[in-house]
This record gives structure tokens, sequence and C-alpha cells, in this order.
């Protein structure tokens, strides 16, 4: 049985990196919205779990999606469409909007993985088209106008969330409990065995696993918590749209993981939080704000492909 | 009076416009937001407005439940509006013989609301509709539904659709000879700077209506030539005027109310009538919805138009109290 | 008399609308199975060069006062060495990688592209029209068919047909479907293999470009024409075979005849139904219904 220098030791020097930043990332977000606006904030953690989410797939499991976007709008519909409609209370709206996600996760997974490579980028871009088609079309997402006025609602009955503070600690407790999950996941046998498909999944296949089920078990994983992003987004924002299943917002996470460090644990987060400022910051200049994020883009594939966190993990020579 | 103008592109994504909106006010200290294309925009903002107790003035988003179900003590609509984009031109249109219609619409609530305000004014008219077909939104090419409506003989083609949709449409209509043959357009939802873009080759014949014309008199005109040099050469159309008209209304209710809180500057807009070179006299109803006259307008032929900008014709002038649809049958909770 | 409910008439009038349509998905996917079947790059930034395209001979004619005729000839060479010049200083950097990267750089090309395109454009789209010895039309009884959308049919026909006969069947296309399967030996027999791979991305450029000016005067002028257009011509090309040059034809223009059909019957899922084809082709025959699997 090979022991790896992460399992083995969790205190060894790969994972003292790793603590310390992780540490360093917890007290940004304690601290930071003091200064920063919250519902800024929050927007880059929920983006952040997305983009968390979506690497699991690509960095880990070596599978790049082109339809990200279907987990992250449809579970943003239903817990839009629960909370509102339904008057369920915010911690079932998200538990439903993650449901539903797992459930297209499931279905699109189980078309989607016995493909490869561009296969796959194109199946689940023609899966995710159609999820925009069916979002587009029922009566229940409101079409262009999407659903708006979501009522935050009191967590569990009590905790009234209209209040940025309130829902910034929610969204910080899904956040970080996501976000150690991934660790977790990412660290543990199935993590390994997740590597290995993506280094060689033949040799994989020769040591006798299952790959195709250990990459559809990803696939879920991924698209679950990006619905879990997507959902808790929709009560942040309090408006679930078409944005969220539109093909680009696929792109965008891409571009988000890329920049950040395809392959590491923090580099999404990196990524996510440069994006979305860029994204905010730049709103003025209209559309300069595509024109550069374009650039970013090139950059990354043709100089930068660690990205930031994969540059940084590169030079301390640990894993980040 | 100090006042400072901040902008942002929205990118026609409500979450984006949204975030934009809570930032200004929460943290940048904003007191009212103006323009606003957009519906599904518009109707976030406007949430997000009527919580904080800010100030709103549409003058870009069309959907007339601004002033209906979603009406706010905090908004007020300005310019034009889905029933009164209906009203004007289907009226109209009904009442000089296009009694037979078929409707082009754009597969979304927009498109939707359109073709069903359009559609009851031509029924109340006596007027039928021979056949309806939805275009999913963006759509590059309308040959195949050119067609059908071509083969409904329908009298006229109504477009309810807007920007790019409408564009093509009109450009492909040319090209299918559909006026040429003896069917006419209906474009619901169309801005000089559409017509602009069609060339007056394309677009001669148009019907539609708007509230505002830069070269309708000596005080539109005076606007243009103060807004044509600062814009590249474009002439305004409503929406810029609209916006224009709603900011001066404002500050004149700030000053004579001596406050700059939302709620009660947007009472006080509703107190004091409105008066300014570019829409003429009005008023603001209980319900936010500014008051002016429409005008019927069409096209001009290439021949008749004497250079750059010089579009349209104006038609008919339809008065304020029958262009915008009755507070009562709004729906407007403010109002019962 | 009637099919489904529709007068036979009418059907073939839009069938025949489908058709031209399937002249443009034909066009695109042309360039794009070219670039992809023979040199292994996934060129999302067909979509902008095909805008580019169409600005290109917006440009001359404003600009320039040149014509249509010689639009046809100029864009797309003007377009296609731009696209050389992405290959060289760009592309080839990336052939050692996964093609995923190439995916990524030619979307964030797109980007670029299609927003410095909007930021001096506007979105709202510019004139261009059909060329005089073009105008007017035939008509056919069951349908009055413009002569411009004639001629885009029988040109994107002629295009595809000597594309594919040159890279199928001449010496230079055997050269070059040598080149891409096994580069280092062909350059062991004194071909210029890198040459060739950038004449050919220009030339699929070229393609793209072409189509835009064709689409100029029928579809506004506008720098997004190519941003949703371009994942209807991947799933053309992912049907159609990805490697396969006569299948991205046919899926093209059949696949313009089947959303023809679509905007008849539930014309709301025009957009999507080429999603739905192309799901249960990779599901059944992942390598497309005329490609081989690489």
């Amino acid at each position: 049985m090979s022991t790896s220098p992460l399992s083995a030791n969790p205190a060894s020097d790969g994972s003292r990196a790793q603590l310390i930043a992780f540490a360093v990332m917890v007290a940004v977000l304690l601290i930071a919205p003091i200064w920063v606006y919250p519902i800024f904030m929050m927007k880059v953690m929920c983006f952040a779990l997305f983009a968390c989410a979506f690497n699991l797939l690509i960095g880990f499991g070596g599978l790049l999606s082109f339809g990200h976007a279907m987990f992250l709008g449809s579970a943003g519909y239903v817990s839009a469409w629960c909370a509102k409609s339904l008057g369920l209370t915010p911690e079932l709206s998200i538990l439903a909007g993650t449901l539903a996600a797992t459930l297209v996760a499931i279905v699109s997974g189980l078309l989607a993985i016995r493909r490869q490579g561009i296969y796959f980028a194109m199946i689940t871009l023609a899966l995710a088209q159609m999820i925009f088609f069916f979002c587009l079309q029922a009566p229940f997402t409101g079409g262009e106008d999407g659903i708006q006025a979501v009522p935050r609602g009191k967590l569990f009955g009590l905790i009234d969330l209209t209040s940025n503070t309130a829902m910034y600690g929610l969204v910080l407790v899904i956040f970080l409990g996501a976000f150690l999950l991934i660790w977790r996941i990412v660290h543990s046998p199935f993590g390994q065995v997740l590597k290995a498909v993506r280094e060689n999944e033949a040799r994989a296949i020769s040591l006798g696993y299952d790959t195709d089920r250990y990459k559809l078990f990803a696939f879920i994983l991924s698209g679950t918590l990006s619905g879990l992003a997507g959902a808790t987004k929709a009560l942040v924002f309090q408006l679930a749209s078409l944005t969220d299943v539109h093909w680009t917002m696929s792109g965008e996470v891409v571009l988000m993981t890329l920049v950040g460090g395809l392959g590491t644990l923090f580099g999404p987060v990196v990524g996510a939080a440069v994006i979305i400022s860029m994204q905010n910051y730049l709103a003025q200049f209209g559309a300069w704000v595509t024109v550069i994020q374009g650039v970013i883009f090139v950059i990354c594939v043709l100089a930068f492909r660690r990205g930031i966190i994969g540059e940084i993990a590169h030079a301390i020579r640990k894993p980040l | 009076m100090k006042v400072e103008i901040v902008s942002a592109d929205h990118q026609n994504k409500p979450d984006v416009g949204s975030q934009i909106a809570n930032q200004w006010y929460d943290v940048d200290k904003v007191d009212a937001i103006v323009d606003l294309p957009t519906s599904s925009v518009a109707l976030a903002v406007n949430e997000i407005t009527r919580k904080k107790g800010k100030a709103l003035l549409v003058s870009g988003a069309a959907t007339s439940d601004l002033t209906g179900k979603a009406c706010s003590p905090n908004t007020i609509h300005w310019t034009y509006d889905t029933w009164m984009l209906a009203n004007g031109t289907g009226n109209a249109i009904v009442k000089t013989g296009g009694d037979s219609w078929f409707f082009l619409t754009a597969d979304y609530a927009f498109g939707h609301a359109l073709e069903r305000d359009t559609e009851a004014v031509v029924q109340k008219n006596g007027g039928k509709v021979l056949g309806k077909v939805r275009h999913p939104l963006n759509t590059q090419d309308f040959s195949s539904f050119l067609l059908q409506a071509q083969a409904s003989k329908a009298k006229i083609v109504g477009l309810a659709n807007a920007g790019g949709d409408t564009t093509n449409a009109i450009k492909q209509a040319a090209e299918f000879g559909i006026v040429r043959r003896g069917q006419n357009l209906a474009g619901l939802l169309v801005f000089i700077s559409d017509v602009h873009s069609l060339g007056l080759q394309t677009a001669q014949g148009l019907i539609f209506t708007e509230t505002f014309y830069w070269d309708m008199n000596d005080q539109t005109r005076a606007f243009a030539k103060r807004f044509a040099p600062a814009n590249r050469g474009i002439q305004p159309t409503m929406v810029h005027a609209g916006v224009y008209s709603a900011v001066l209304h404002y500050l004149k209710a700030i000053e004579s109310s001596k406050t700059d809180d939302g709620s009660k500057v947007i009472a006080e807009m509703k107190r004091l009538p409105t008066d300014d070179p570019l829409f003429g006299k009005g008023s603001i109803r209980a319900d936010g919805r500014k008051i002016h006259p429409a005008y019927l307008v069409e096209v001009k032929k290439p021949a008749e138009s004497k250079g750059p900008w010089d579009y349209h014709k104006i038609r008919a002038t339809i008065p304020a109290e029958e262009a915008f649809r009755p507070m009562d049958q709004g729906g407007c909770p403010m109002v019962k | 008399m009637e099919i489904f409910g529709i007068p036979i008439q009418a059907l073939f009038g839009q069938l025949l609308i489908g058709l031209i349509n399937g002249s443009f998905y034909a066009l695109l996917s042309l360039g794009l199975a070219v670039i992809f079947g023979l040199l292994n790059i996934i060129n999302f930034t067909h979509g902008a060069q095909y805008m580019l395209g169409a600005f290109c001979s917006y440009l001359l004619l404003n600009k320039l006062g040149v014509g249509y005729w010689w639009s046809l000839l100029i864009a797309p060479i003007i377009v296609g060495a731009s696209g050389m010049l992405i290959e060289r200083l760009m592309l080839a950097r990336l052939y050692k990688l996964d093609h995923l990267y190439g995916l990524l750089l030619t979307f964030g090309l797109a980007l670029i592209i299609q927003g410095l395109f909007r930021n001096e454009f506007g979105s709202s789209g510019l004139p261009y029209r059909v060329p005089a010895e073009l105008t007017g039309g035939q008509n056919l009884g069951f349908m009055f068919l413009p002569n411009y959308r004639g001629w885009v049919v029988v040109t994107s026909l002629v295009v595809c047909l000597v594309t594919w006969y040159v890279i199928e069947r001449t010496k230079l296309g055997a050269y070059l479907r040598a080149a891409t399967e096994n580069p280092q030996l062909v350059q062991a027999f004194g071909i210029n293999v890198p040459r060739m791979i950038t004449l050919t991305y220009g030339f699929g450029v070229a393609l793209a470009a072409f189509a835009g000016v064709m689409a100029a005067p029928i579809y506004q002028v506008n720098p997004l024409m190519g941003a949703d257009l371009i994942i209807v011509v991947f799933a053309v090309v992912v049907i159609g075979g990805m490697g396969s040059i006569m299948g991205a034809i046919v899926t093209g223009f059949g696949l313009g005849i089947i959303e023809g059909l679509t905007k008849v019957f539930y014309p709301e899922a025009s957009n999507t139904v080429i999603f739905i084809i192309m799901a249960i082709v990779l599901l059944v025959k992942p390598a497309g219904l005329f490609g081989t699997q690489k």
C-alpha cells in the first residue's frame, strides 16, 4: 500500500503550507467585511465555491466540463422558487436547490462520462444548453425576468437573514464547510485515485479501478457543490436569472479556475476573487470587461498556465 | 446644489444590476438611479430601491408592471411602457385600415407582454389576429417566420420584439418583399438608432410610436444640438430625452422639498406638474407613471429625407390622457 | 394539400429557407472542421473571425469604397492573414500541450476581438446593402426567393465541394493529411510542415471570413453576430465527425433543414434542437456521423 506524503502525516511540509493558507483565507474572510462591501464578499465566496467545485472535476479529475452553469443556475432557480413561492426557510431552500443540482449532475453525468476530452466537453455543453432552454421556457423561472424579490427568510425559523451580517455568517459557514469537504476529498483515497485517473487512466484501469465510476462520482460531487453555490447565491442576491444558466457562465468559471491555478486547492478561490473584483470595479467601462477577461485568458494560457496560486506553489515547492 | 454622477453597465444582467444598485445605495451613498434599460434589471432594482427608500427614475425599461403590480412609492416610470406602445401603435394602425395582424414575437416576457397588449387592442377595435409565431431571443434569421407571415395574408405584420431582433426582421422583410407585396410592418418598439442602423431604404414605411423626436420643434432641436456633439454625432432617442427630463424634474423637486430622501422627493415629484423643453407639460400619477403625449411616427422614404437623422414624420399625436393605461386597470396596490 | 397541418407549399418554402441557412452552417463548420481535422486545434475564435469578415466588407465599402464582389476576395485574405499571425505567434506554442489549451486560448481571443469591436461599433448592428446585381427575386410559386439567397446556396455548395475535393482528392490535400498524422515523418520528406499548418489555419479562418462577407447583406453586421453562432457550429462539427470534411458539409446543410422544420412546428426550440441531436449522436456514435475515432 503506497503512502503518499500527504495522507501519511498531516503535519508534514505540504500540509503546513496549506494550513497557513487556510488560516490566512479565514482571517481575510472574517475581517474584510469591515472595509469591503459584504454583498461583494458574499458574491466572491459563492463564486469561489463554484470554482472550487469546478476545479474538483478538472484540476483533480482532469475532465473539462463546458456546461457547469447548468448546476449553478438550476440550483439557483429551485432555491429561489422554494423560498419565494413555497415560503420555505432558507436552509431548506438551499438544500432543495442543491439536491436539484445533484439530480441534474447524476443524469448528465451518466450521459457524459462515457466520453473523453473534447467530446466530454461538448456533451456537457449540449446538456447545459438543454437546461438553458428548459429554464427559458418553464413558467416558474420567469424567463428573462428571472425570479425576483426572493425573500431571505429566517434561518431555522429563528435568525432573520435580511441583515447582511447574518447572511454573511451563513455564507461563510457554507463556504468554509464545503471548502473543507473538498480538501478532505482531495486528500482521501478517493482523491488519490481520481488524480491517478487524471494522470494515466489506462494504468489506473490496469490496477483494477473502475475509472468510470470514480469519474462519475467526481462529476456528481462537483455538480452538487456547484449547486450549493448557486442555491446560496440566489438567496444572497434574492434573485435567480438566466445569466446563471447561460453558456458564458460556464466559460467564466473556467477562467476563474485557470487564473487561480488548476489543480490547486486555493487557486479557484483566488481566481474567483480576482475575476469578480475585476468585473465589479470595471463595470463602468462597459465592454472593456470582456476584452480584459479575454486578455487574461490568453496570457494565462500562453505564459501563466499554473495560475496565481500555482505559481506561488511552484515557487515554494509545496502544494497549495 | 452639488450633483455627482456615477455610471455603470449592467450588461443586461439582473444580478449585475442588483449588485451595482446595492453597492451604490449602501456604500457610495447614491440617492437616485436613472435610465435603466432592460425590464428584468429594472424590476430587480425597483425592489431594492423600495427597500432602501431611495429614488428610481426609469427611462429605458419597458415593462408596464413598474406602474402595475410592481409599482412603488420610490419609482417613477418615465418615457414609455409596453401598454403605451401597444395601444399607441395598435390603435392607430387598426383605425387606418390595418385590421388583420400576424405577430412575430420574441419568446420572452417583454415580447409576450407586447403581443398580449397589442392583440387586446386590435381585437377591441374590431380587428383580427390571423396568426402568431414565437422566435427565440437573438434570432439571426427570420426568413422562415416571415414566410409564415406572408402565407397568412395578414395586412399587418406586428413585430413584438426589440433591438437586434427587430432590425434583423425588418431587414429581411425588405429582402423578401413583404412591404412590396402588400403587407405593412408595425414595429412595436423601435428607436431612431434602429432606423439609423437599418438605413431609410430598408426602414421606409415602418410605423411605430414614440414620445420624443429630436426634430419635432425648436426646443427639441436645441436639445439635439447640444446632445449630438457630446455623443459621437448621434441624435437623442426618446430614452435619452426621458433621462434628461426626469433628472431635471427630480432636481426641481429636491429644491422645492429641501430634502433628498428618496420617498419624499418622489412624492414631491408627483405633486409638482412637469414642464421641460423635450416633453412639454405633463404630470406624474399616483402609481408613478409620467404622463405626456405620444406620437405615431412613420419612417420617411429616402427621397423625403433631407439628411442624416431626418427620418421620422409624425402621423398623429395621441393626447397624454389616452396614451397610457388608465390608473385603475394596472393592479397597482398603492392605488386601490 | 397538407402535411401535419402545414400546407405542402409552405413546407417547401421552409425547407428551402432551411437549405439557405444550412449553407452558412456548412461554410462555417467547414472551416472549423478543416482546422480541427487537420490541425487538431479547436478554434473558438471562428465566430469572431466570421464577424471580422463581415466587418471587413463593411469597412471596405464605407472607408475605401470597395464593393461586395471585391470584398469576397479581399476580406478573407485579410482575415486569413490575421489568422496566420495568431497561429504563428500564439497557437504554435501550444501544440505540445493538451488540446484544451488551444480551446481556451481561442476562447480568450474571441472575447478580446468581440469586446474591442463592441466598444468601437456598439451592439446595434450596421447596414450593408445587398449588391445591386443580386437584388430582387424569383417567384417560385410556393414562395418568393430573393436572388441573393439563391446565390448563397450555390456559392456555398461550390466552395464546400471544391474544398472537400482539394483536401480529399489532391496531392496537396494528401500532404496535409499525412502531415497531421505524422508530422515528423512528413517533415523528413522535406515538406515544410509548420508552414503548411499555418497556411491551413489561415485557410480555415478565411473560410469563416468568407461566410461573414456573404452574411453581411442579409444579417446585420454586428460585433456579436458570431458569439452565439459559434457553439451551434461546434455542435455541427461534432455531429458530423470532428475530422470529417464531408461530415461537416452534410451536417451543416442537414441542420439548416432540420432547424427550418423545427421553426414551423415548434419555433421556440429552433435554437436548441441542434444540441439535442448532438447529445444523441455523441451517445450513440461518439466519433460523429462521418467521423473515425482517432
